[in-house]
């Protein structure tokens, strides 16, 4: 199936074009803000996915980052990544310890004595498939655009590799894909959705941590787990509307 | 961009933790020139305007340099960004798809309607009387050169060279808001960017517009002088004074917005701050507090405002204003360097920082953000033996 994308093409800009200036003046009379603020809600009753993610559950084996290093050909080396775990650690003396070797793939070592840890949690970090997101608001080509069913994709035929949307992400989860000049990140592996397969994340967790499925559909696994759990998204202030849930998150994670 | 083959290697450079994606910065050298040159294009107009709008008469004597500089400067100043682009042949999709909702799309329109409708009128109009004479006087290719740039309209009637200083006029007015428009529109650039704290702020554009302002000045001064020097002329100095002063103007204004940006941000001191103030007490130490606000700012600060006061002798003046200009121009770029390579040095998780070293030999992004800006020198050059502006008729002129 095809993705229907929300950018516009060079024949589009052609028929346009004659109108734009008049309907820019016209747009900013109607509605000044509009063309500037980038909200994108869901439309009609399709499906618009949401992720979910068990911290209490999640064990640090990295298998998710590993399945999505092979299933969509991030390079091993040298650090780039679509998925990947955090392990925090805060000691009693409330020294906050942040570590990820090689996005969790290498396996973790916890440097610090038991008697000296007050907690220690693991943290799997992905797209956070924002319903405002940052990153497709400043493409300057519309490459970056987000599916109808809330994912945020990037068209690399189009993408022109400035790099802006890497700057805009908050989350730290878009990087330019060195050998081909364009920007790269987690599609939650929208290939397989597109076939009625789960992505390779989701498939690759032995604790089943990591929950998807379908915001609208109030029975959908994600729509449980978020109303039997106390969830909280990323960075909030920024009012990306992420819809990457966590539960029990502590406020030391950014 | 920092070229690591192994994470291993990266990782001897990172403090504390970053995000993985986070630890090559995305935006390098290149993106460092691009402000800058930008800047100067805008400062340049706004002196040149000065002269026109404000009709401050002292700087006559530099207002075509002024202009000419502003074009050299605009001709190069989309080069750095078009060459960063990991695929630059596909940088004309900005143009005929623009993406609305993003602050970068519409920067090739801001920068076609400042070269286009401002600057190359505005040096048309101000030059076409001129190009006349020139394409009578020629021969040759040469006179054909004129002749084309005149775009065959051959008038010059004391009526028509009224209409063009009307029209010149007119240009000029329109091309302030312009200037300001293009510069301060850099700076959205980066002050709209909510995920990175050590940009986001609304004193950003207005930042970026009196610190191109300042640079632009300086430029201007510089080249002025340098301009003079080859020609074995003596710069007039009353428009060098007069430089001066404005240059400490608006050098004290872009200081107390500067300032008012960082106080403001101790004072609120939010969720950033704590690693912000690490990075500007250490990676940002010698760009920030040495090279950004003692070179570019408190030794010219010093110096004009002595200047201000006790005026030595013209030989001194001249010495002392070719080094302020340097010095502007040099703290006008750690500015940009601050603010573009500053704001990736950090991870936006807040807890640990990576690090940009310049790599003077082998970087791809070194040699060419110095070729764009050697080149706008080349173009001046040209421009000014096209359009020299001590052969003009000043006779009936602004």
């Amino acid at each position: 199936m095809a993705i229907k994308k929300e950018n516009s093409s060079r024949r589009d800009f052609i028929k346009n074009s004659s109108m734009f200036a008049g309907g820019i003046v016209l747009v900013s009379l109607l509605n000044p803000l509009k063309m500037v603020y980038a909200t994108k809600k869901p439309k009609g009753k399709g499906k618009w996915y949401g992720i979910g993610i068990d911290i209490e559950k999640c064990i640090g084996c990295a298998s998710c980052a590993r399945a999505c290093k092979v299933e969509n050909d991030v390079p091993n080396e040298p650090f780039f990544f679509r998925n990947w775990v955090e392990q925090y650690t805060i000691t009693n003396d409330d020294e906050i310890k942040v570590s990820s070797p090689n996005g969790g793939i290498d396996g973790f070592k916890q440097p610090v004595p038991d008697d000296e840890i007050y907690k220690t949690f693991f943290v799997p970090k992905m797209c956070n498939h924002c319903a405002k997101s940052p990153c497709t608001q400043v493409c300057p080509v519309g490459a970056s655009f987000e599916s109808p069913e809330g994912i945020a994709l990037v068209d690399k035929s189009y993408c022109i590799g400035c790099g802006y949307c890497v700057q805009s992400c908050p989350y730290g989860c878009r990087y330019i894909d060195m050998e081909n000049g364009v920007v790269d990140k987690c599609t939650l592996c929208y290939h397989r959705l597109q076939k009625g397969l789960d992505p390779a994340c989701m498939m690759a967790c032995p604790t089943g941590a990591r929950i998807y499925g379908d915001l609208n559909d109030k029975e959908s696994a994600v729509s449980v787990f978020i109303k039997e759990n106390n969830c909280a998204v990323l960075k909030p202030q920024l009012n990306t509307e992420s819809k990457l849930f966590y539960n029990d998150l502590s406020q030391e994670v950014h | 961009m920092n070229k690591y083959e192994t994470l291993y290697e990266a990782l001897a450079n990172l403090d504390g933790y970053i995000y993985p994606n986070e630890i090559a910065l995305n935006w390098d050298l290149l993106i460092v020139m691009y402000p800058y040159v930008t800047g100067l294009v805008a400062g340049a107009f706004i002196l040149a305007s000065l002269n026109r709008v404000f009709d401050i008469k002292a700087l006559r004597p530099t207002y075509e340099i002024s202009l000419l500089t502003a074009l050299s400067f605009m001709l190069v100043a989309t080069m750095p960004l078009i060459t960063h682009l990991g695929q630059p042949w596909r940088f004309y999709e900005m143009l005929v798809t623009p993406h609305l909702t993003s602050a970068m799309a519409i920067f090739g329109f801001v920068y076609l309607w400042y070269l286009m409708v401002v600057l190359l009128l505005e040096i048309w109009f101000d030059y076409r009387y001129d190009m006349v004479i020139w394409s009578q006087q020629k021969k040759g290719f040469v006179k054909f050169v004129y002749k084309a740039l005149t775009l065959w309209v051959s008038e010059t009637s004391p009526e028509s060279r009224k209409t063009d200083e009307k029209i010149g006029y007119f240009i000029t007015v329109v091309g302030i808001p312009s200037a300001f428009l293009l510069h301060g529109y850099v700076g959205f650039i980066f002050g709209s960017i909510k995920a990175n704290p050590w940009w986001s702020t609304v004193m950003m554009p207005v930042i970026f517009i009196f610190s191109a302002m300042v640079s632009g000045i300086a430029l201007v001064m510089f080249i002025y002088m340098g301009v003079s020097y080859l020609r074995k002329q003596k710069p007039d100095m009353m428009a060098l004074d007069t430089i001066a002063k404005y240059l400490f103007y608006i050098l004290i204004i872009d200081f107390t917005l500067e300032s008012l940006d960082q106080i403001h941000r101790i004072y609120e001191a939010d969720e950033s701050f704590d690693i912000l103030k690490i990075l500007v007490r250490g990676k940002l130490f010698f760009t920030f507090f040495i090279m950004q606000i003692g070179v570019g700012v408190l030794i010219p600060l010093t110096t004009l405002g002595f200047l201000q006061f006790k005026k030595p002798r013209e030989r001194i003046r001249k010495i002392i204003y070719l080094i302020i200009s340097i010095c502007v121009l040099v703290g006008i770029f750690y500015m940009r360097w601050n603010v573009v390579i500053g704001g990736q040095l950090f991870s936006k998780s807040f807890y640990g920082f990576t690090s940009y070293k310049v790599d003077l030999i082998g970087g791809a992004d070194v040699w060419l953000s110095v070729l764009w800006f050697i080149v706008p020198f080349f173009i001046l050059a040209f421009l000014l033996w096209l359009l020299p502006p001590w052969k003009k008729n000043h006779e009936a002129m602004h």
